[in-house]
């Protein structure tokens, strides 16, 4: 480092320090360096290198299966990049060449058909924005409310533009017979994943997309072709759709008995538990964070309801004496990641700050005491409890 | 609604039923639709129908010829599930698939094939569209009847004689066979929240 420095690396270092030395030095008479240009344009964009928020994977002795999380503390807005979209694999990411993938649909149907990519390429299409939140998303919290972030504990869930095609219309093409009940998904994943789907949600609302924020959806998102079901739990969005075989019962899939089903206090268990409840998040101020000090700051979060759209999200920032409303970013979609804002200000004193979300059936997000008082601390999945952050006077964000 | 505790336990046939029941008009509204399609697809190709492998309903519909006894199954289990399951199915890098019988209601539950699962068809279509965990799909049918068999034997289930085929294993009537219940919620009175 002894070599003599350039004039413009001893600019850089001093912009990098942030430093005055040689501007003092130099004085006004300094010559200007002209501006440097930026990188030429490119085929594919990449975010800023000051950008480093990732999903977080749970260390697992079978990479192929476990779940990624999604940043959500660092989210704006209320989409996620689907680089970034939560992950729940079962047997690894199949790599699909779209030209050889089929969608088989058979079983108590007229017209067994065979369809293409294109096939389905050419029917009518439609775009819905929808929350996608997997069954066991915050499963951590019934034993206690532990999640060291927001992203640890609530990231297994994201928001996406999907486009497809309506489910209904493949049903019809290939002429439902009298009698079939059941839908029976299965993605060509290793696992041959399989899920049973009553027949009303695949006449009402259930989308094969093939696209996801504007591009084809991304293979960990079940490229080239997904299952969509609306406000279910994301087990039953099955990925890489291979076969929708029509049935005159479900099949009790391991994915729909052994997991995917809720043990009660008394040992019962809850099967076909689809809908993923109202719930909502604060993500700024969120556990591992830290205010600088007292001052304004916005608060904001994120709430949804796989029944409808959000109708109100309250806020308390002294742990429960006082709601008041947040601010919903419009258009609130239904079955849709809403999100909530409040400004706030943090007068340096200890606060327990939290979130409910109302649905537009009314449905009031719930205490994790009421929660646990009716089905106990194993259910694992569709935890949907008020989430209370603490932040603590000298402005670091913890677990209550 | 009522706490799940003083729920009657219909049968789980009884709740697709149910579900069927409701779903009954949406149903007949598509069928009744003047079926409007665009002659997209093709019919699929026998090769095709049987790539797509088995699917086994709780009835048995889907179940190939073959069998299986509790020997083979034993045998086939030393070769190629204990190294995840362990050599009885005590659980290792795999889940337990045997014991926790009398758990559910506990603090502690243990959910096995012998303690949850309610019906051993199923069983065999996981066993047989996913398992061995990093070679699914190389199993033949009568290797998942042993395998089944064996799994069922260590949990009690069956008899160390036992045989699986396509008649018996529909018919193996599992613990926890009545242990499942309709969907409740919304289940949850709002009360006056407190951290």
């Amino acid at each position: 480092m002894n070599k003599k420095r350039s004039r413009r690396e001893l600019l850089r270092m001093g912009a990098v320090a942030g430093g005055s030395l040689l501007a003092a030095r130099d004085g006004l008479a300094a010559e200007a360096d002209a501006r440097k240009l930026g990188i030429p344009l490119g085929p594919y964009g990449e975010r800023s290198p000051f950008e480093t928020a990732t999903r977080w994977t749970r260390v697992s002795k079978t990479p192929e299966t476990g779940s990624s999380f999604t940043p959500i503390q660092n989210s704006v807005g209320a989409l996620t990049p689907s680089s970034l979209h939560y992950e729940r694999h079962h047997s690894g990411i199949p790599a699909i060449d779209p030209a050889q993938h089929r969608l088989i649909i058979h079983g108590m149907v007229h017209r067994p058909l065979s369809l293409s990519m294109d096939d389905i390429r050419r029917l009518p299409s439609m775009t819905r924005t929808l929350v996608l939140e997997c069954g066991g998303n915050s499963g951590g919290e019934w034993i206690a409310p532990g999640a060291a972030d927001a992203q640890r504990g609530y990231g297994l869930v994201s928001g996406s533009e999907w486009t497809g095609v309506p489910l209904a219309a493949l049903l019809a093409e290939a002429g439902v017979r009298p009698g079939a009940t059941w839908v029976i998904a299965e993605g060509a994943d290793a696992c041959r994943m399989m899920r049973s789907i009553p027949i009303a949600k695949a006449m009402d609302n259930s989308l094969l997309a093939y696209g996801q924020n504007g591009e084809a959806i991304r293979p960990s998102q079940g490229y080239p072709l997904r299952l969509i079901n609306p406000g279910w739990e994301g087990n039953t969005n099955v990925k890489w759709l291979r076969s929708l075989r029509l049935t005159d019962q479900p099949y009790m899939a391991r994915d729909e008995t052994a997991k995917y089903s809720d043990l009660m206090p008394d040992g019962t268990a809850r099967i076909f538990t689809y809908a993923m409840e109202a719930k909502s998040v604060i993500t700024f101020p969120s556990g591992g964070q830290t205010l600088p000090g007292p001052g304004e700051f916005e608060l904001t979060g994120l709430a949804w309801s796989g029944r409808g759209r959000i109708d109100r999200v309250e806020i308390t920032v002294d742990g429960g004496a006082r709601w008041v409303a947040a601010k919903l970013q419009e258009p609130r979609l239904p079955v849709a990641l809403t999100r909530f804002r409040l400004a706030w200000r943090f007068d340096g004193r200890e606060s327990i700050i939290g979130s409910r979300a109302i649905d537009e059936t009314g449905y009031t997000q719930p205490t994790r005491d009421a929660l646990v008082a009716v089905r106990g601390t194993n259910s694992i999945y569709h935890y949907n409890g008020i989430k209370f952050w603490k932040v603590r006077a000298d402005g670091a964000v913890v677990n209550t | 609604m009522v706490p799940s505790s003083t729920r009657s336990r219909p049968a789980v046939a009884a709740m697709a039923a149910a579900i069927a029941a409701l779903v009954g008009a949406a149903i007949v509204f598509a069928q009744s639709q003047p079926g409007k399609t665009f002659g997209v697809g093709r019919p699929p190709t026998p090769e095709e129908i049987r790539e797509l492998g088995a699917a086994v309903a709780p009835d048995g519909t889907g179940l190939p010829p073959g069998s299986g006894t509790v020997t083979a199954g034993r045998e086939l289990f030393a070769a190629q599930c204990a190294r995840c399951h362990g050599p009885k199915g005590e659980g290792d890098v795999g889940p337990v698939l045997v014991g926790g019988r009398g758990t559910l209601r506990t603090p502690r539950p243990l959910k096995t094939v012998g303690s949850f699962w309610p019906y051993a068809t199923t069983l065999w279509d996981y066993i047989n569209r996913a398992m061995p965990f990093d070679q699914p799909g190389r199993l033949t049918p009568p290797e998942v009847y042993a395998a089944v068999a064996y799994v069922l034997n260590l949990n009690g289930i069956i008899a160390a004689d036992g045989v699986m085929d396509n008649t018996s294993l529909p018919k193996v009537r599992m613990p926890n066979r009545d242990g499942f219940v309709a969907d409740p919620r919304p289940d949850i009175k709002p009360v006056a929240p407190k951290p």
